[in-house]
């Protein structure tokens, strides 16, 4: 399944990603709460056991595959070393899995690419090589991170296909990051929407775009031009987001709220039915028909 | 009357690597062969993808880097040379606005002193500041504070503030909007609207957004690697687009719609170094429809009623 995780800069959806996999700044801390790989609690097990579960079963890709990169060993021997630590293969043998990965992401040629180092592939290939690195090993939970938002449309497009493809044949979980609705619509299959550090609506994403509940996600989606008919002005959310040490009280949305009252100023919504807030927009009167999913 | 904007056959390259004493240095064309209109009140969009020469080709529009060859002709006159007195008294006229309204601005001036700074380089009274903040909606107390105490929205506020400062007739506008978040994006996109209804500006809005060129541009041109291969008024591009590249770039802009799913990327390769682009048709070694002749000969740019494309096949794949 893909679960996509969506929101504006500074709404918490990287640091989100980082906590589950191991890797938040050295000031933060996750300060409470449980996260949970195959029912195993990794906040509840010690440091050294969390990471062994980390390895054996999640991995992730980020924005900028060049940076993530190691520029002085080649691709091949840096998926080879993934592909080491997570199975305790031999050299050899890992070797030659990292040639299969390469191949398997869609580069060329894979035999003499592997021989390359990353100054020598395209922004494309670095990112096609970080997703063979990432898929080393078989991991059940593939988290990525905007993985595409630094690449030119039509290779975004073929990098998704990718992964989509991946998560078939691998049968992966995917936590998909992004600020891009266009891109959830597409490629998720749930939908976290996340505003102010917390999420404030959860659902299916054909539910989500077709009657969303929280007045931010309808606020997110009728700002989208493409929603819009064309010379129209596009609607938008008054207000900018507040900044993370100066949260409002209450509901962090009720001050760009159009439906915020009296109690969204002290009361913080819980997340019921899949979104937190006290005034949920209802939902659309016909019931919502779901077309079959194209899986090709 | 004439355009507001001509640009005939621009071309604009640049060293690559470094010359030594038995090699002459490799050149590439950044910009190659590019001819533009622009009418008044018009928004001309031009998307391409990185690398294709957008943002060299907005330099060359407003004389920040002379061209090689071709020429910029403004409301009638040919662009004079840069820093010559009558470049600047025209540079009043034609403004920039970029993707990083933060580096735009100076961190230790105060809003207003920014906003003021044409003015005073131009000897025009400091009063239009004002007016030009009311105008993008920043309320007079922003100006006495600094850059790093206001968003992204509101920067790039300040920035448009300043360019209309000096009453402009033409806005270049290099990805105004991509790096603001959407709900923010949609605010400034009205305000870019609004100033045009209002004010008649014409801009020149360079980005690799479609979804938010479809909203804003009249007409809209498609670069790749240095060239325009496709050039259209806004509804028929986004009807059907005639040149393979242009297609490619359409079917592959994620729908904001779950039951408009497709999972049929453009299989069109990663795009080549722009530093060293193919021969002949330079959308060859990606176009699913090449055929001998794209690869021997270099498609002209020619008018299909209204709209040109560079593509020999244009004829045939529209059928």
């Amino acid at each position: 399944m893909t679960l996509a995780l969506v929101g504006e800069s500074g709404c918490g959806k990287s640091m989100t990603c980082l906590a589950i996999a191991g890797l938040l700044p050295k000031r933060g801390r996750v300060a409470g709460g449980a996260l949970r790989i195959e029912g195993r609690d990794l906040c509840a097990l010690s440091e050294k056991d969390a990471r062994t579960l980390r390895r054996r079963s999640l991995s992730s890709v980020f924005q900028d595959a060049t940076g993530g990169l190691n520029p002085v060993r080649s691709i091949g021997w840096q998926v080879a070393e993934a592909v080491r630590l997570r199975k305790g293969a031999t050299r050899r043998e890992a070797q030659a899995e990292a040639v299969r990965l390469l191949g398997r992401v869609g580069l060329p040629d894979p035999e003499r690419r592997a021989r390359e180092y990353p100054h020598q592939f395209s922004g494309g290939m670095n990112q096609r090589a970080m997703i063979a690195l990432a898929i080393a090993g078989n991991p059940k939970l593939l988290i990525a991170d905007e993985a595409t938002t630094a690449l030119d449309v039509t290779l975004q497009a073929q990098i998704l296909d990718l992964i989509a493809d991946l998560r078939e044949s691998l049968g992966m979980g995917v936590i998909f990051v992004t600020h891009d609705l266009g891109l959830v619509a597409q490629n998720a299959d749930r939908v976290a929407v996340m505003y102010a550090g917390r999420v404030v609506e959860r659902a299916d994403v054909a539910d989500l775009f077709a009657a969303p509940r929280h007045p931010y996600t309808r606020g997110l989606l009728a700002s989208l031009p493409e929603r819009q008919r064309k010379n129209e002005r596009l609607s938008t959310i008054p207000g900018t987001v507040p900044t993370i040490d100066a949260l409002p009280p209450g509901c962090t949305f009720a001050p760009r709220c159009p439906r915020a009252s009296e109690r969204c100023a002290a009361d913080v919504p819980e997340m019921a039915l899949g979104y937190a807030c006290h005034h949920p927009l209802t939902p659309a009167p016909a019931p919502v028909v779901r077309r079959e999913r194209e899986y090709s | 009357m004439t355009a507001l904007l001509h640009a005939e056959s621009l071309r604009k390259s640049y060293q690559v690597g470094r010359r030594s004493l038995f090699r002459k240095a490799r050149r590439f064309n950044a910009v190659d062969g590019v001819s533009l209109t622009l009418e008044r009140g018009e928004t001309l969009g031009i998307v391409g993808e990185s690398g294709c020469g957008k943002s060299t080709l907005s330099r060359l529009v407003l004389g920040l880097s002379p061209c090689d060859e071709g020429g910029v002709v403004f409301d009638g006159t040919p662009l004079p040379g840069q820093d010559t007195e009558a470049w600047r008294r025209l540079r009043r006229r034609v403004q920039l606005i970029y993707q990083d309204a933060a580096g735009a601005l100076d961190p230790r001036q105060t809003i207003r002193t920014q906003i003021e700074e044409p003015l005073r380089i131009h000897g025009l009274p400091l009063e239009r500041a004002q007016k030009a903040m009311a105008d993008v909606g920043l309320v007079p107390a922003m100006g006495s504070r600094h850059p790093f105490e206001l968003s992204g929205g509101q920067l790039q506020r300040v920035v448009i503030a300043r360019a209309l400062t000096l009453n402009p007739d033409l806005i270049v506008m290099d990805e105004p909007v991509s790096a603001l978040d959407v709900s923010i994006q949609a605010q400034i996109v009205n305000l870019i609207q609004d100033l045009q209804r209002d004010r008649g500006l014409a801009y020149l809005f360079v980005t690799h957004d479609l979804s938010v060129l479809r909203h804003v541009s009249d007409r809209v041109a498609v670069m790749y690697l240095g060239e325009v291969v496709e050039e259209a008024p806004r509804d028929a591009f986004f009807d059907g687009a005639l040149h393979p590249y242009a297609r490619a770039l359409l079917e592959a802009v994620p729908v904001p719609d779950p039951a408009r799913r497709s999972r049929a990327a453009p299989r069109i390769g990663d795009p080549p170094n722009p530093a060293a682009p193919p021969p002949a048709c330079r959308f060859h070694p990606r176009c699913p429809f090449a055929t001998d002749v794209c690869r021997a000969e270099r498609p002209a740019l020619r008018d299909f009623g209204g709209r040109r494309a560079a593509c020999h096949r244009v004829e045939e794949l529209s059928q």
